[in-house]
């Protein structure tokens, strides 16, 4: 299945439609990560602009195996599940866009190298009185390889910050964009995701040929 | 922790039945495992001897119906995914559901023309 660069309203071809089911229609899945720190509004930007559902996985954990940012009321509770925020957009009959939250806690980074597989970047949601919550989610999505844009989400009261000190203060690379947003607004949130598209379609290497010749068959192992 | 003191409070507290008991103990499919936004469809193949499906094969069956993505699947029945990926192989390796051929590969991002489709999907919302 091969998409022409120089057409962007090229719809998947007759042979991307005629699955193994005989489906006429068919359907293009692309995923985008939200990250940052503990509470820094990860559920809360996907539920702004999604329909969001919980997500469980199965993960072999013994203690507190809930990766949502609200641990109010589950502390304690033994379970071997992982949450993650999961929300869906349809962008067109035959064109999904996923968000997933990716979990906040520590234990769960074996969850990540899953979710990144495929994705097309990422947001880094970042909470001004607790920056260096998003570390990690920088380092990774630097190491990763994987474009990503850093959202200050501005909650209430908390002091407006200029997005060239939150850069710096973060050490981003130049060229990585920094926005403000307010995750509570939909509006808002669909302006960061915006920004992420933008940025991601500023690489070079964006829609590499290689990356559209791959078979489906190379898709990645179950965890 | 004291088991005895163990207790399933809610939805968020995950499933009441250990996730291995409805899989028989597997943990991942026979075969390839299912991307997370895997897209899978039923074959159209009827169903041979319905007594080996468990009520969640018939259920995972009827959700691929049209074309679905594996997540969509986990949250819509409210099963976790690792489940899921293992009902699926059942379902795949007796030619009853298949990944359907979609653009996006797992491993490399989306080509240039389903980003752009994506930017401008965004810009419509």
């Amino acid at each position: 299945m091969v998409y022409a660069p120089s057409d962007p309203a090229a719809g998947p071809g007759p042979a991307a439609g005629a699955g193994p089911g005989g489906t006429a229609r068919p359907l293009v899945t692309t995923k985008i990560l939200i990250a940052g720190g503990f509470g820094a509004g990860k559920t809360t930007l996907v539920g702004s602009i999604s329909e969001i559902r919980p997500l469980h996985t199965e993960e072999p954990l013994t203690d507190r195996g809930v990766g949502v940012d609200d641990v109010t009321g589950v502390q304690g509770k033994t379970t071997t599940t992982v949450a993650m925020d999961f929300g869906r957009l349809t962008l067109s009959d035959q064109l999904l866009l996923y968000l997933f939250g990716t979990p906040g806690q520590d234990r769960f980074w074996f969850m990540w190298d899953e979710l990144a597989a495929g994705a097309i970047g990422a947001v880094v949601l970042a909470d001004t009185r607790r920056l260096t919550g998003c570390f990690p989610a920088i380092d990774y999505f630097e190491r990763r390889g994987l474009p990503f844009v850093v959202a200050v989400n501005c909650f209430d009261g908390a002091a407006r910050h200029d997005p060239r000190d939150v850069a710096i203060a973060l050490d981003l690379d130049p060229g990585v964009p920094v926005l403000l947003c307010d995750a509570r607004r939909r509006e808002s949130s669909k302006q960061v995701l915006i920004a992420l598209m933008e940025h991601v379609l500023s690489w070079p290497d964006a829609g590499a040929p290689g990356h559209d010749a791959r078979s489906p068959d190379r898709r990645g192992p179950a965890t | 922790m004291n088991p005895s003191a163990e207790r399933w409070l809610d939805r968020e507290a995950g499933p009441l039945v250990r996730p291995y008991a409805r899989t028989r103990g597997r943990t991942r499919p026979a075969g390839e495992g299912f991307d997370l936004i895997a897209v899978v469809a039923a074959t159209g193949a009827r169903p041979g001897d319905r007594l080996r499906y468990s009520p969640d094969h018939v259920r995972l069956l009827r959700g691929c119906a049209r074309p679905v993505a594996v997540a969509d699947l986990a949250a819509e029945f409210g099963l976790p995914l690792g489940v899921v990926r293992v009902l699926l192989g059942d379902l795949r390796d007796e030619g009853l559901i298949a990944v359907v051929d979609t653009a996006a590969p797992a491993q490399g991002r989306p080509g240039r023309g389903v980003l752009r489709e994506v930017l401008n999907g965004l810009r419509a919302l």
